[in-house]
């Protein structure tokens, strides 16, 4: 809307796209410490950071690195189911390969089945991304295959044993500490960090979006339209055999049937808590940032407050609801409306009249 | 439709009583978006049995006047009076049920469904509460036979050509018996014939009694059709006449609001004294052909020539812009750039090659609507570049200024999003976008299409202008008079086929052109 | 206008007959369904030939029985999917409505009471996506991914563990059934199933409603301002789709002899693939409710001929179906490219 000057300061504050995502998470912060006095608080033992905060931080590493492809993915008017059933294929790799090298401890081997997780999930992404880009299939059917193949796949792979090894430097990865955090925590946002960066240093961000926002545009004007959604459903690959990688490492075990279970519906979710539609086009890392950060900590907060884990998903429900209601475009009409009533009296103006002066979103 | 004749064609009848009791009688509608004032104290009357236009400029209102008497749009104030009866719709719906029927530019119906289903949709005939096919379909062949549309009721709507598709639409809006037929832009994608054949139908559910509101922006069909008219300038009714009484620069110049400099701008004619021979052509067709799309074709474009593609809708214009854009793979002939065999295999390749494409279809294949003004002026440029390479920002915002300053852009901030800026204004970041990336060839796919009168005479200036500093340009109109003006050489199109070429002389006239499409140049 | 009095091609003939050429050529609109048979009658004589008692009617009979919860979803699914929205709700949404009914049964609530009352707890979650959908322009895929996680949540506060139902009334009706042509075996499930399917049939091809439903999938903005209740159809698809779901739950509980809040985990993606090889695009707008029920079918007869197998692991279902609807995916498109 062009008015956004309108309501001064705050109404500008209330309206910028991290507002909400911002506001739940301090409220689940608050209602954590409300519980808990001590929840913020962090202590250190052997050289590790301990507390809560560290956990938050840790536990949603996998994830992190999941809704960095899918808000990517996403952007381009893409979606990707099939990332829980990659982290499935990846942790299974990983583990089988590490299972039977003749020195399961080895930093070779370690690093060698690493390479191959990640190479099978830069694959996947790619196959992914040749069903969408150059077959023009619909990403959610396309991504739909993977999701319902791959945990077979992962099963094949591990022939349907949940497969558990003992080498430490691959324990390194979901577990270890570095400079007293969890290595999970800096390997993810690490990632996060330089691919935001790139997005927003180089022209990326903006094609991605340009792709998003009209195809058809974007490739009369040069866009390599095709290989910039190829790339991101590769790169989407790629972050969910990673994030595979230090889920099965954590609990040093590939469970093919519940590794990253739903991961994809979280990742999704928290894309659309952070403001980054569905429709494609306009992303925000940072608000795919926090969305992360909030599914975490609220995963915490359950637990914390005393109800079985069990009862976690009517809770995410309930934030999703809010969030996205609230930042769903009828709710920010009727905002808007208030903000515009109280600033010059102006008769009563009935509420829907913006709404299809819009028709230029066209499903194709 | 020459601009010499068309002025009294349509005034063969005279205009209906007008003490007729209005069917529709609209007194100070006012409508106000956040920052805008849509319409301000607007009025309108409809009589029955007259064709009333809505005339204005982009931006003007016409659009926003309607939905708030189909009751898409809320009103604010005023009064909507349907045969004496104050009402205010709540949807298309309540309007439909009290008569009044709406067929939009971009045709809205469902191609999934078949012709017979579209027609009769919620107005299915039914028997014991189920809906009574046979009945329905035989009811929709009827209402066919009455438009002259010869088709099968249960082929699907998609499998039809746009102007079928609109008449299907009228079909539809008159199994409601409506009184009161809105076409909003009817005529915008259809060709002569197809405009004759509407015309005829519109002409006869006058003769019915029904009262029709036009709009359009071809002034010779509005002159062609209407009894009436109301001139709406920025939410602000200017008058309302009657066709007879009004001459064609009277009313453009109450549309624009403006006195006749503009009007003198339109008349922008290229210099003519290009030596064609000069030198070798930027870009040269032999048997460049694709099938199913348009047929073997030779055509040059020399450096500092605007070439101009007359035909049709639906002759292989558009189909030729994109084989030479790279938009559309050739599979038969050869074509070379500045006297290089080339594939052009995309747009890219085309791009790296220094020619530019301006769609036809701006909304579909120009607009980025959700990046700003500066994002979509840059954006050609950039995908030039590579992601990896990044235009500095201060080239950038030089890029940005520059064009916005020369080409008029309104408004002038580099950080609107272009969804919210004028067609004209739209296109005009469009052309900015390709005239970053220095072309040598710019081929423009009626560029003028759908925009107010002041954007299309800085276009049409714009054309001439880069011709004059050395680019070739193939320049596509539906609008024969200004392909006429702009270019030094004309190729026509008929039926997917170029069928003739000539050099453009002053004595070179719309009529010549019409012609050559006619007899498709076998004299 | 000459043609008002000359002899129309293709139209039908006063009596409302179809021309012969209309009769004879096969509506491209049917060929996915019809690919969807050819898949269908592969796979029988695939079976047929590689096992002995394949085709026999028990396990036709068995196919339509162990699938009957199935159909219902797909059913519900369909409604949705044909408006070009998506319910990933239904599979939670039948584990709540399975876990209710068990636990009110189990405390001790009268079966007349119970059934009604956890079919409506689906139409009910369907209603509260509806609005989300409709009123606060939510995505389908968030506002019934919010369901799902929703009714889980739900499931587990009813009860985590499982119950079992032992409910007299409810047992004698679900161990109801009845033989067809003396081998063909029918429960009260199956002949649920079949009235959901006819009564959707009915909605889909004969009603208003129903009409309106194909139009949104062709076009919102056109069923729009063509006057069409577009926001009462949204969302009564979402009810309609809950709706379905709770009463698959009540099947389930049926199958089953129990209610548990771990069933139906990813029974959606079932559902979904059904209706997809079932021919009907996820853009909307075209497809067909017996296609559905011919997707399911397929997806059931996989499982069976991998159970006769015996020697391939279950992990192989999955996949099989993944492949499966890789074909008909590929086909599909390679059909609307052709079509172009």
């Amino acid at each position: 809307m062009p008015t956004s000057q309108a309501a001064g300061g705050f109404g500008a504050v209330v309206r910028h796209h991290l507002f909400w995502p911002v506001v739940a998470l301090v409220a689940l912060l608050a209602v954590n410490t409300a519980v808990r006095p001590g929840f913020l608080s962090v202590s250190i033992l052997d050289d590790h950071l301990f507390g809560s905060p560290i956990d938050i931080l840790r536990n949603c590493a996998p994830l992190m690195l999941v809704a960095l492809g899918m808000s990517l993915v996403i952007a381009t008017r893409g979606i990707d189911l099939s990332v829980g059933a990659v982290v499935a294929i990846s942790g299974a790799v990983a583990l089988t390969f590490i299972a039977g090298a003749p020195d399961p401890a080895s930093t070779t081997t370690v690093l060698l089945a690493i390479g191959m997780a990640l190479a099978l999930g830069l694959v996947l992404g790619v196959w992914n991304g040749f069903l969408v880009s150059v077959l023009g299939i619909q990403p959610i059917i396309a991504t739909l295959i993977l999701m319902t193949a791959g945990r077979g796949v992962a099963m094949l792979i591990t022939e349907g044993q949940i497969t558990t090894v003992t080498s430490a430097p691959f324990k390194m990865l979901g577990a270890g500490y570095w400079l007293g955090l969890p290595v999970a925590t800096l390997v993810a946002f690490g990632v996060f960090a330089l691919v935001a960066l790139l997005v927003r240093r180089t022209a990326l961000g903006m094609l991605v979006e340009s792709v998003g926002i009209n195809p058809a545009a974007s490739r009369l004007a040069g866009v390599r339209a095709r290989t910039i959604v190829w790339t991101v459903f590769a790169l989407s690959g790629l972050f969910s055999a990673l994030a595979g990688l230090i889920l099965s490492s954590n609990v040093m075990a590939a469970d093919a049937n519940n590794a990253g279970l739903f991961i994809e519906l979280d990742a999704i979710l928290a894309v659309v808590i952070g403001g980054t539609s569905l429709a494609g086009g306009k992303f925000s890392l940072s608000g795919t940032f926090v969305g992360v950060l909030i599914i975490a900590t609220l995963s915490l907060t359950v637990t914390n407050v005393g109800i079985s884990p069990l009862v976690t998903p009517l809770f995410k429900a309930l934030v999703v609801a809010a969030v996205t209601l609230l930042q769903s475009p009828a709710m920010r009409r009727k905002l808007l409306e208030r903000t515009r009533r109280r600033g010059r009296a102006a008769p009563v103006a009935p509420s829907d009249k913006p709404a299809d002066v819009s028709t230029d979103k066209v499903v194709a | 439709m020459t601009p010499s004749d068309a002025g009294d064609a349509g005034s063969t009848r005279d205009a209906r009583p007008e003490d007729a009791r209005p069917v529709v009688e609209m007194t100070g509608i006012s409508i106000e978006f956040p920052g805008v004032k849509a319409l301000d104290g607007v009025d309108l009357r409809l009589l029955p049995g007259e064709v009333h236009a809505l005339m204005g400029e982009n931006g003007a209102g016409k659009s926003t006047l309607i939905k708030a008497l189909t009751g898409v749009y809320g009103i604010d104030s005023g009064e909507i009076l349907v045969d004496g009866e104050p009402h205010r719709f709540s949807g298309p719906g309540e309007a439909q049920a009290a008569g009044i029927a709406t067929v939009y530019q971009e045709v809205n119906l469902c191609e999934n469904l078949t012709v017979a289903e579209n027609i009769m949709l919620g107005n299915e005939p039914r028997r014991f509460g189920a809906i009574d096919w046979p009945r329905t379909r035989r009811r929709a062949a009827e209402h066919l036979a009455t438009m002259g549309l010869d088709i099968d009721p249960a082929s699907s709507l998609g499998s039809h050509s746009i102007a079928v598709q609109q008449l299907v639409a009228i079909s539809r809006a008159m199994v409601v018996d409506a009184k009161v037929l809105i076409l909003d832009e009817p005529t915008s994608s259809l060709d002569a014939d197809e405009v004759a054949r509407l015309f005829a139908v519109v002409r006869r559910l006058r003769d019915q009694g029904v009262a029709i509101l036009f709009v359009s922006h071809f002034l010779e069909q509005v002159f062609e059709l209407s009894d009436r008219m109301t001139v709406l300038r920025n939410g602000v009714r200017v008058g309302e006449y009657r066709t007879t009484e009004i001459s064609r620069s009277e009313l453009v110049s109450r549309m624009i609001g403006r006195s006749m400099e503009v009007l003198e701008d339109l008349e922008v004619r290229t210099e003519h004294a290009v030596d064609t021979a000069r030198g070798k052509p930027f870009v040269r067709a032999v048997g460049l052909g694709r099938r199913g799309s348009v047929q073997a074709f030779d055509l040059d474009v020399h450096e500092g020539e605007v070439v101009g593609l007359a035909g049709l809708l639906g002759s292989g214009r558009t189909e030729v812009a994109r084989l030479l854009a790279g938009a559309d793979r050739s599979d038969t002939g050869t074509l070379s750039v500045k006297g290089t065999d080339t594939r052009l295999r995309t747009p890219r390749a085309a791009i790296s090659r220094k020619i530019a494409f301006s769609s036809e279809d701006r909304k579909a294949e120009g607009v980025v609507g959700d990046l700003t003004v500066r994002e979509n002026i840059v954006l050609g440029l950039q995908a030039e570049r590579g992601w990896l390479r990044p235009l500095p920002g201060k080239q950038v915002d030089e890029i940005v200024h520059r064009y916005i300053e020369a080409l008029n852009i309104r408004p002038a901030n580099p950080d609107a999003l272009l969804r919210n800026l004028s067609g004209g204004n739209q296109q005009k970041v469009l052309l900015a976008r390709w005239l970053a990336t220095a072309p040598e060839l710019f081929i423009l796919d009626e560029p003028t299409r759908g925009i107010d009168v002041g954007a299309k005479a800085e276009i049409q200036r714009l054309v001439s202008d880069l011709a004059g500093r050395g680019m070739a340009v193939l320049f596509i109109s539906a609008e024969l008079e200004e392909v006429v003006r702009l270019s030094h050489r004309i190729a026509v199109m008929r039926d997917r086929q170029k069928v003739a070429e000539l050099t453009n002389t002053d004595t070179v006239g719309v009529d010549d052109v019409v012609e050559l499409i006619a007899s498709g140049g076998d004299r | 206008m000459t043609t008002l009095a000359s002899p129309r091609r293709g139209a039908p003939s006063p009596g409302g007959v179809p021309s012969v050429g209309r009769r004879l050529r096969v509506d491209r609109r049917y060929l996915p369904v019809v690919g969807t048979l050819v898949v269908f009658v592969l796979l029988l004589v695939v079976g047929g030939a590689r096992y002995d008692n394949f085709l026999s009617v028990g396990v036709l009979a068995n196919l339509f029985i162990n699938n009957a919860f199935l159909i219902v979803l797909a059913v519900g699914m369909t409604f949705v999917i044909l408006t070009g929205g998506i319910d990933l709700s239904v599979g939670s949404v039948l584990a709540l409505s399975g876990v209710t009914a068990a636990y009110l049964l189990q405390s001790g609530v009268p079966a007349g009471v119970v059934i009604p009352l956890v079919v409506l707890i689906g139409s009910l979650i369907g209603l509260l996506v509806g609005a989300m959908v409709h009123v606060f322009e939510v995505q389908p895929f968030i506002a019934t991914l919010a369901a799902m996680f929703f009714a889980r949540g739900l499931c587990f506060l009813v009860a985590p563990e499982s119950i079992p139902i032992d409910d007299p009334s409810f047992v004698a009706l679900a161990s109801w059934d009845t033989w067809a042509g003396g081998q063909w075996r029918i429960t009260s499930s199956v002949v649920i199933a079949l009235v959901v399917v006819a009564v959707a049939f009915y909605l889909l091809h004969y009603t208003q409603f129903g009409r309106t439903v194909y139009a949104i999938g062709g076009g919102e903005q056109s069923a729009k301002l063509m006057g069409l209740p577009v926001a009462r159809t949204k969302v009564l698809v979402y009810v309609i789709s809950g709706t379905c779901a709770g009463l698959g739950g009540l099947l389930f509980a049926m199958f089953s002899r129990s209610g548990y809040s771990l069933t139906g985990v990813g029974m959606e993606l079932d559902a979904i693939a059904a209706v997809v090889i079932g021919g009907t695009l996820l853009t909307g707008g075209t497809g067909f409710v017996l296609g559905s029920v011919l997707g399911v079918l397929v997806l059931g007869l996989i499982q069976t001929i991998i159970t006769f197998e015996g020697t391939l692991s279950s992990w192989w279902t999955k996949i099989v179906i993944g492949a499966l609807l890789l074909v008909f995916v590929v086909l599909q498109r390679l059909l609307a490219l052709r079509r172009t």
